[in-house]
């Protein structure tokens, strides 16, 4: 396979659209393999592959890990309450020691954007972002476009809106970049308090009206919006949110496009930002993300696992 | 034994002079300025194609010391100085302990007599402790010949406490250096709110964190009818509100640091912890509008606000990192380079921001090159082009982000009290 040469997978902004398209024709081919009986592929036989998570996570977590053993890789998981940051060593040093145990790819979520990239920088084995801060989460943003393109066959020229906390939302970030190399036009809605300063100069349309957003949208992607926000003055309260910016049948019916889809990364706050009829109703495809994670996560790994070194071999070998 | 120095392009603002003559230095104080000035069993120094001018003053740095010597020692960071062609620093208190006592003041003052490279003149707590409480024994404090007060780096957020820390310095004479800040509006922000950092995913600390901060302590210099000094100043609108200020009369002075004039917001696209600064890298707006203050003279001294940290402090995760970069060996060749050479400011300018301005705010009674005065100077190569190289400095911590940058000017011969203490 050709036209990958990135050791690391760090964000979207870096990645041109020939790139992001490779990784997603690869994914089609790696999905294949998760509905077999047989769910494996030695293609990273020999692999040792490090999930590093210094926040909470059960899909993208999972989902890595599933990901590198249906490609036979050998997976260890640390989470930092077990790590020895806690008895004050550097992050830095962690993964240097990390390092010196010969281990080929690390996938990292840290709360501190940029976190990624600083040590992508400095150690050897593939660095991939598994989210760093409000900055990106280029795997997810990949499985939405992933699960877009499937749905609707292409993704040039539709129109995407982004509801809710994008400020600090990685995901957004991530979908801007990707959605807007691929030729989507991309809408961004929630309180004017959750959009961060500038973000039109990212190419996206700006709008604190859902009408606006649901009205010609072909696609919602829902953000999650979180508790915390409230006590840091950001919105008054859930009950508002739901009203101002909750994602309802009721209202979908009235503005939005018949075959509208609705993603969301998960997790879900039933009842605030979606309705349970919306987000297990017929425009959902929320679970089929999840299923495509492990699908785009198997095409990053082989990629980045292949520009690191591994010897090309046949991806779909028994 | 004294020091000729002969040719040199002299400059000296206070006495409106620029011109071509020889200093000669005796003792430590100078003696004569003329032409073809001749001394017996003195120290030549050929200045022919350089500029001599007073001793250059930084009136904001840390040196760290007591406390953080592992970041920078009184030692090194007027080492540092005299290399940059600073002859005078003034260290703020955020040691610990911190400089809110005649003791501590003593023993910076002691440790730099042991170190013997340039002058200090501390500048003590506001508040006991920096906690923004209760004030500290200013009394006290002047009579250990501390030159000004300030809380840098722990804004006094009560405003109250800045309205008696105005009133009862008055009495003595000293001003208040305020670092304006709104910790409430710029909390958990790590560079400027803007686009940048929404690309970044950084948090943002709003322009309005500073801004807000410099017309309230505006406001309370005019009512207390007391001397403000606002520090390092980076937004657009703080120098509007202090060229207000000043034209109706108020006490207010003001500096700004050369990182706030050279670098952007774009500075930190990659990062780079040593472009983590507080107040952040802004905007081309406000760096022209800096640049209209230093030219129009709203803006009254250049600074650097050097804050030395160690490589194990900056060489973490972004959020993490503390604020702060070193600036003593680099500002001389920036200001030169992005001010003199570019035609915004003039040498004397130069020489009034970098010089005699602090010396008057603080006063030190230096800043001027005349006979009888201290023989502080400072010669400096206009033409010299270099490159930043990390381990050309001698500063202990290297957190530049010039570091690899090419500048123009620098300084060739410091000169303290009539004793050289860098020649290059």
């Amino acid at each position: 396979m050709n036209g990958w040469n990135r050791k690391d997978l760090l964000g979207l902004e870096d990645l041109s659209r020939e790139e992001i398209e490779l990784i997603l024709e690869s994914a089609t081919s790696f999905k294949e393999i998760s509905t077999r009986t047989v769910k494996k592929v030695p293609t990273l036989r020999g692999k040792t592959i490090v999930l590093f998570f210094f926040e909470p996570s059960t899909r993208t977590r999972s989902s890595f890990e599933l990901a590198a053993k249906r490609l036979s890789a050998d997976t260890l998981s640390i989470a930092t309450s077990s790590s020895s940051i806690v008895k004050g060593e550097t992050l830095k040093d962690t993964l240097k020691n990390i390092e010196a145990m010969q281990v080929d790819i690390i996938i990292i979520r840290h709360s501190s954007s940029g976190t990624a990239k600083m040590l992508s920088e400095c150690v050897a084995p593939s660095v991939i972002n598994a989210g760093d801060g409000c900055h990106e989460h280029p795997t997810q943003g990949l499985l939405d476009i992933f699960t877009i393109k499937e749905k609707k066959g292409k993704v040039e020229g539709l129109n995407v809106s982004i509801i809710g906390d994008i400020a600090h939302s990685r995901v957004a970030r991530s979908n801007i970049w990707g959605l807007k190399k691929l030729g989507a036009e991309v809408t961004v809605c929630g309180p004017r308090t959750l959009i961060p300063q500038d973000i039109e100069k990212m190419g996206v349309r700006v709008t604190t009206d859902l009408t606006q957003a649901l009205k010609g949208a072909d696609v919602l992607n829902i953000l999650r919006i979180q508790r915390e926000r409230q006590k840091a003055i950001l919105f008054p309260s859930l009950r508002e949110y739901a009203i101002c910016f909750g994602v309802t049948r009721e209202k979908l019916n009235r503005f939005a496009k018949k075959d509208i889809l609705i993603l969301h990364p998960g997790p879900m706050n039933r009842g605030v930002e979606i309705t349970p009829d919306v987000a297990d109703g017929e425009y959902s495809v929320i679970l089929e993300q999840v299923t495509n994670g492990i699908a785009v996560r198997m095409a990053v790994l082989y990629l980045v696992a292949q520009a690191g070194g591994v010897e090309e071999q046949s991806i779909l070998e028994e | 034994m004294g020091l000729l120095i002969k040719n040199g392009r002299l400059i000296d603002a206070k006495n409106n002079i620029d011109q071509k003559c020889d200093i000669l230095i005796e003792t430590d104080k100078i003696a004569e300025i003329g032409d073809n000035l001749s001394a017996n069993n003195t120290e030549i120094f050929d200045a022919n194609g350089l500029t001599v001018v007073p001793g250059l003053i930084d009136m904001h740095v840390h040196l760290r010391e007591p406390g953080f010597e592992y970041k920078e020692t009184i030692y090194s960071g007027t080492q540092a100085a005299a290399r940059g062609g600073f002859t005078s620093l003034c260290c703020m208190p955020n040691t610990n302990p911190v400089a809110d006592n005649p003791g501590v003041i003593e023993f910076i003052l002691s440790q730099n007599k042991k170190a013997a490279f340039v002058n200090l003149f501390p500048i003590g707590a506001v508040s006991k402790g920096l906690k923004g409480e209760e004030l500290s024994e200013i009394a006290d404090l002047k009579s250990s010949a501390v030159v000004a007060l300030s809380d840098d780096g722990n804004p006094i957020e009560n405003p109250e406490l800045m309205r008696r820390a105005m009133e009862y310095a008055a009495m003595f004479d000293l001003p208040i250096i305020s670092h304006c800040e709104d910790r409430q509006l710029s909390a958990g922000g790590v560079m400027h709110e803007g686009y940048i950092s929404t690309r970044l995913g950084l948090k943002g600390i709003p322009r309005t964190s500073e801004i807000v901060v410099v017309a309230r302590d505006i406001e309370i210099a005019r009512f207390t009818n007391s001397r403000l000094h606002i520090a390092h100043i980076s937004c657009k609108e703080s120098v509007e509100l202090i060229r207000k200020a000043k034209s109706i009369g108020l006490k207010v002075s003001c500096e700004c640091c050369p990182h706030h004039f050279t670098l952007t917001q774009e500075a930190l696209i990659n990062y780079d912890t040593n472009t983590k600064v507080n107040p952040p890298l802004r905007t081309q707006e406000d760096i022209a509008a800096l640049k209209d203050g230093l030219k129009d003279g709203t803006i009254d001294c250049i600074a650097t606000d050097h804050a030395p940290h160690a490589e194990e402090d900056k060489d973490v995760e972004f959020d993490s990192a503390p604020f702060g970069i070193i600036g003593l060996e680099t500002a001389l060749g920036l200001v030169v380079s992005e001010l003199v050479d570019k035609g915004i400011i003039s040498w004397k300018q130069l020489v009034e921001k970098m010089s005699l301005n602090p010396s008057n705010i603080l006063g030190l009674s230096r800043g001027s090159l005349e006979k009888g005065a201290v023989a502080d100077i400072t010669i400096i190569d206009p033409k010299q082009e270099w490159t930043v190289r990390k381990e050309e400095l001698v500063s202990k911590s290297k957190n530049s982000p010039f570091i690899g940058r090419r500048l123009r000017g620098k300084a060739v011969l410091t000169v303290v009290s009539g004793r050289i203490v860098y020649k290059a």
